[in-house]
């Protein structure tokens, strides 16, 4: 969202040449504990505070979820969900949803637009709304469902892990405010162990399946989260088990690209080559036709 | 008999160069977000934004007119067996050994496939193109289809921008080819060289 950062860039879209890269950051991550969050959305309402956004008043639609879905101006939302297990248990599942910051982002694979993402050296994956064309290549390529295009300016938005809090040494704004502690920020390193140490605690507790997802789909994720029922990812309104850069945008955006391209000119290619060995097709008697 | 064959009517040949320039302007524009060493392209059309408004505009513009051209042309372009062996003599073809080739029509057997391949491709462009055009209709379609529409978008344009390569360049190769679209009529030589049995027809 901040037009200048003070952190470094390690991917940019649509860019074939290595970004800036002679210094390098330790790598940062937020861990969702999902056993600790109690719904109580604060997590929504600073990062609203914070990044000056107002969602538009919606309507009821029968579960708690408010605002119905994320939107270009509502960066995170509390996704809940109720689900019995097989001895007619009812858990209510409550996922902070937003952007996971993926090691290997979607999105910026599938932007055509120079720089409208970038990756910054510590994870965070942010678009710079400035050079965004509003394509919406980038939703084609998430495998999360994150961004979405305004419908005020056309452009994309979408959590951005407050890369204006994090580059002046502040953890982001749901972090601070986040009245359970179910939010925590620090470096990937130590967000992995401290996850892994709550997934630990957990199991002892009885939670047999708990789990930290970290998903290698994506080459890990700068946002994780700990789950008591990391088996079952989807109970928890449709984290996908195992999400990854579809093998269409892959395609399209990985070998397809280059080759198209090269197949182009080797065709135009061809064709001056052609002509220069084998001359033109021409009608022998039309020019004495034409001067008789 | 004429010295020239009336090849093309104006409405034809106005319909024509409608095609060409929505093809140059969608392919610019498409091409510019294709490959980042392209997108300087936007620049052409105002720049990023204005590139990704126009392009869908200017396709369905193209789509249109193609049509026309599309259902007018469709039925001097069934392959026959004659055809068939004509592309099998592609070395004849390639190194002007025209002697060596079965007669043809209207149009040859690489000019039909060449037909056959644009029908194709700008067919797959439009119905992809619209699965995935934003603001408008992407909205009412499921993830994964446009991830496949996007992806067969690429592919279909890459197929219509290289036919077309060989469509433009067959015009420059064979000589007195060009005039048929640009005046509408050819010389009677030509049509004799190239398209005998249609020369015969309309000769007759």
């Amino acid at each position: 969202m901040t037009l200048q950062s003070s952190l470094d860039i390690q991917a940019r879209s649509a860019t074939t040449t290595p970004s800036p890269s002679v210094r390098s950051s330790a790598a940062v991550a937020k861990l969702i504990d999902e056993s600790k969050c109690i719904g109580c959305k604060a997590c929504q309402v600073a990062c609203q505070e914070w990044n000056e956004l107002r969602e538009e008043i919606g309507n009821n639609v029968g579960v708690y979820d408010n605002p119905s879905d994320l939107s270009a101006s509502s960066w995170t939302l509390m996704r809940f969900a109720e689900v019995e297990d097989k001895d007619n248990n009812l858990s209510w599942l409550i996922r902070k949803d937003g952007c996971m910051h993926c090691a290997d982002p979607g999105c910026l694979k599938a932007c055509p637009a120079p720089g409208a993402i970038v990756q910054y050296s510590n994870g965070i994956v942010d678009f710079k709304q400035e050079a965004c064309i509003g394509c919406g290549n980038c939703i084609t390529g998430c495998p999360f469902n994150i961004p979405r295009i305004s419908k005020k300016d056309n452009k994309a938005y979408k959590c951005t892990l407050c890369s204006d809090r994090v580059a002046v040494g502040l953890e982001p704004a749901c972090v601070k405010t986040c009245p359970t502690g179910a939010i925590t920020f620090g470096s990937k390193e130590d967000m992995v162990s401290y996850g892994e140490k709550r997934t630990k605690e957990l199991q002892e507790r009885g939670y047999a399946n708990a789990g930290l997802y970290n998903p290698a789909g994506v080459g890990g994720t700068h946002v994780m989260y700990v789950l008591r029922h990391a088996d079952k990812t989807e109970q928890y309104s449709g984290l996908p088990k195992d999400p990854s850069i579809s093998p269409l945008v892959s395609l399209w955006k990985g070998a397809f690209k280059p080759l198209a391209l090269l197949g182009m000119g080797v065709t135009a290619l061809a064709g001056f080559f052609h002509y220069m060995k084998v001359g033109p097709n021409e009608v022998e008697d039309e020019k004495s036709r034409e001067e008789a | 008999m004429s010295k020239y064959l009336q090849r093309y009517s104006d409405q034809e040949r106005m319909n024509h160069w409608i095609v060409a320039i929505c093809f140059i302007l969608a392919a610019l524009s498409g091409l510019a977000f294709f490959h980042p060493a392209l997108f300087w392209l936007v620049n052409l059309f105002g720049g990023g934004p204005w590139a990704r408004i126009l392009h869908p505009f200017i396709g369905v513009a193209m789509f249109g007119f193609f049509l026309i051209s599309m259902l007018r042309y469709w039925h001097h372009n069934k392959l026959d067996d004659n055809d068939r062996k004509w592309l099998r003599q592609w070395r004849d073809v390639a190194n002007n050994r025209e002697d060596m080739l079965p007669e043809v029509g209207r149009y040859n057997g690489g000019q039909k496939v060449v037909f056959w391949i644009t029908v194709a491709s700008t067919i797959t462009l439009i119905v992809t193109g619209v699965i995935f055009w934003r603001p408008y209709f992407a909205n009412l379609f499921p993830i994964e289809l446009i991830r496949l529409a996007s992806l067969l978008h690429a592919v279909a344009a890459f197929t219509l921008i290289v036919s077309t390569i060989v469509h433009v360049y067959a015009a420059i190769w064979v000589k007195g080819t060009l005039r048929a679209m640009t005046r509408g009529n050819v010389s009677d030589a030509w049509a004799k060289k190239h398209h005998s049995n249609w020369h015969r027809e309309v000769t007759r």
